[in-house]
């Protein structure tokens, strides 16, 4: 049989984290009364005008930046028309033409054969990163045959982050967005969070023979995790693969995840090719972005948005949080990686590290093994961690100092957890976990064992 | 400039306009030829105006919160409503197919 290869683009929406709509006042928020965050040109009622809100620039040129791009600076808006009961408008202010950054590019890393020691460093190519317009929620009531329509969340600015096909399975594309998540979390322009709608991903799947050019691609929508979306991806290039080998052909079309039945089914209400008759927005003049040099010298600083500013304030990116963190604490990559991926974990090593004396490379094993696994168990964050790391460092001090074997720390350990306000020195007195220190109360008992197991001992003298 | 019949049902569906008979059609045809003239001008070399607002500044608002909190005037509007909801045909109403819409302009 000959080989496949499967080709995965990905088209992300991240919601922008920001008090406010993208081109009105209302308020950006997850949860709230139906309709009661809709301004009038959120509704799309007749002589409102859009105006644009400058911290979404902002978010959108950090985002850029740090995903190495181009930024743009001369970016413009366009309409995008279609007819749908969430968008009161008929179309979807964005940008089509020119939009605020391209050509970026994105590393993140892959485990081979899910072993944490093997990590490979992949780079996806960044398209394009544009503004646009959230659309708002329809709810299908099916029983009734009607839909009802919440604008809420119609007018919220979105950043849409375009990845070139450069991935080849599910478990590219769940670590692209897993790497994309925590940089959008850590500049703070997206929370991110994909149970909340405000990281959305459509993945963009076809497969051909190595040599061949590209087979037709299918887009898949519906995806709301980042575990279904390797599923998702994975199941598709099956589908593409099977159909071909059968002699059937792929459909350029749109197809919905179902996540309870783990395939993709072809989304109704998706009738040929959608001709969205772009055009320029007429209400909105280009955007002009300035740096350190092309900056005005009178302009109302409110007015300007400095992409050099703006690129000294970035913080740290993960990837250089985890080299940090390999060097300062002598760990190894792979560590950084979980230190970084699960909330407040940093935090927490590193406080720990602070309040004993043991090396931070024993500590981290204690973090990762034993504190992790723990949290994981009992589906706990770390944040709800009945061990604080205060009381870790207590622990590890005992150990530090000889006073506790490994075996009695793990057993206190687990004591700990149980909540119950004891200190480690508590709970080894009560216990009586203190390693002997008195060398003649050693050999009494050395004696005693080996007088106890006489053929043991005559076995062992005989080799 | 002929506007065949596909075309027609493309711009029906697309801008939810109804051309309605013959009429209709020839004053499309004529529009397009009216619009048509532009090609006559040559603008080699010349950037395309999309915006007369082009060489405005954009103006930024800051990030507060002005508006919203008016869902019952918002509602006034509605037809239907559902507790607070707006309410909407159940997805897009698939237009009539090509051949029936011929039907209906023979009949005009």
């Amino acid at each position: 049989l000959a080989s496949w290869v499967a080709v995965v683009g990905l088209e992300i929406h991240a919601q922008i984290s920001s008090n406010s709509k993208l081109f009105s006042g209302s308020q950006v928020q997850f949860a709230a009364p139906p309709n009661s965050l809709v301004s009038f040109f959120d509704a799309s009622l007749p002589g409102t005008l859009p105006v644009l809100n400058r911290r979404c620039v902002e978010a959108a040129v950090m985002t850029g930046l740090a995903l190495n791009c181009s930024i743009n600076k001369k970016s413009l808006f366009d309409r995008k028309h279609y007819f749908y009961a969430d968008l009161p408008a008929g179309y979807q202010i964005t940008q089509q033409r020119v939009p605020i950054a391209v050509n970026g590019s994105l590393s993140y890393s892959l485990c081979i054969d899910n072993k944490m020691s093997q990590m490979v460093t992949k780079t996806v190519r960044i398209k394009q990163i544009q503004l646009e317009q959230d659309s708002g929620k329809s709810l299908h009531d099916d029983t009734r045959s009607q839909t009802l329509v919440d604008l809420n969340r119609a007018g919220v600015g979105l950043m849409e982050v375009v990845m070139e096909p450069d991935m080849c399975c599910g478990e590219e594309a769940a670590a692209a967005v897993r790497e994309l998540q925590l940089i959008l979390q850590t500049l703070g322009s997206s929370q991110a969070v994909m149970a909340e709608g405000q990281l959305r991903v459509d993945a963009n799947v076809s497969v051909h023979h190595p040599g061949d050019p590209y087979g037709v691609r299918t887009e898949v929508k519906n995806i709301n995790s980042i575990r279904f979306l390797a599923k998702a991806v994975d199941y598709e290039i099956q589908r593409q693969i099977e159909e071909l080998e059968n002699g059937g052909t792929i459909l350029n079309e749109t197809r919905a995840f179902d996540s309870r039945l783990g395939c993709t089914v072809p989304m109704r209400d998706k009738e040929g090719k959608q001709d969205y008759r772009f055009m320029p927005e007429p209400n909105l003049p280009p955007l002009i972005l300035y740096d350190a040099k092309s900056l005005p010298a009178n302009m109302n600083h409110q007015q300007v948005v400095n992409i050099d500013l703006i690129r000294e304030r970035l913080p740290d990116l993960p990837s250089v949080k985890r080299a940090k963190l390999v060097e300062q604490y002598k760990i190894l990559p792979e560590h950084s990686f979980t230190l970084l991926n699960e909330e407040g974990l940093t935090e927490f090593f590193e406080n720990v590290v602070k309040q004993t004396q043991m090396k931070s490379r024993k500590v981290i094993g204690w973090i990762l093994n034993d504190l992790l696994s723990y949290l994981k168990q009992h589906s706990l964050t770390v944040k709800e961690s009945p061990v604080s790391s205060f009381l870790l460092a207590d622990l590890l001090n005992l150990l530090e100092k000889k006073e506790i074997s490994a075996a009695a720390a793990k057993q206190v350990l687990a004591e700990l957890w149980k909540g119950e306000g004891k200190t480690p020195l508590e709970i080894v007195k009560e216990k009586k976990l203190e390693l002997i220190q008195d060398q003649k109360e050693l050999e009494q008992i050395c004696q005693m064992v080996i007088d106890g197991h006489e053929n043991e001992v005559i076995m062992m003298v005989l080799g | 400039p002929e506007v065949t019949a596909e075309v027609l049902a493309h711009l029906e569906r697309l801008a939810l306009v109804d051309f309605r008979d013959a009429e209709g059609v020839e004053r499309l045809q004529k529009a397009i030829q009216f619009a048509d003239h532009l090609r006559e001008v040559n603008t080699d070399g010349v950037e395309p105006m999309d915006s007369v607002l082009e060489d405005r500044c954009l103006y930024l608002r800051e990030d507060d919160v002005t508006e919203g909190n008016c869902t019952k005037e918002l509602l006034k509007n509605a037809r239907e409503k559902v507790e607070e909801y707006f309410v909407a045909p159940p997805g897009n109403i698939p237009l009539p197919k090509l051949d029936e819409q011929e039907t209906s302009l023979q009949g005009s």
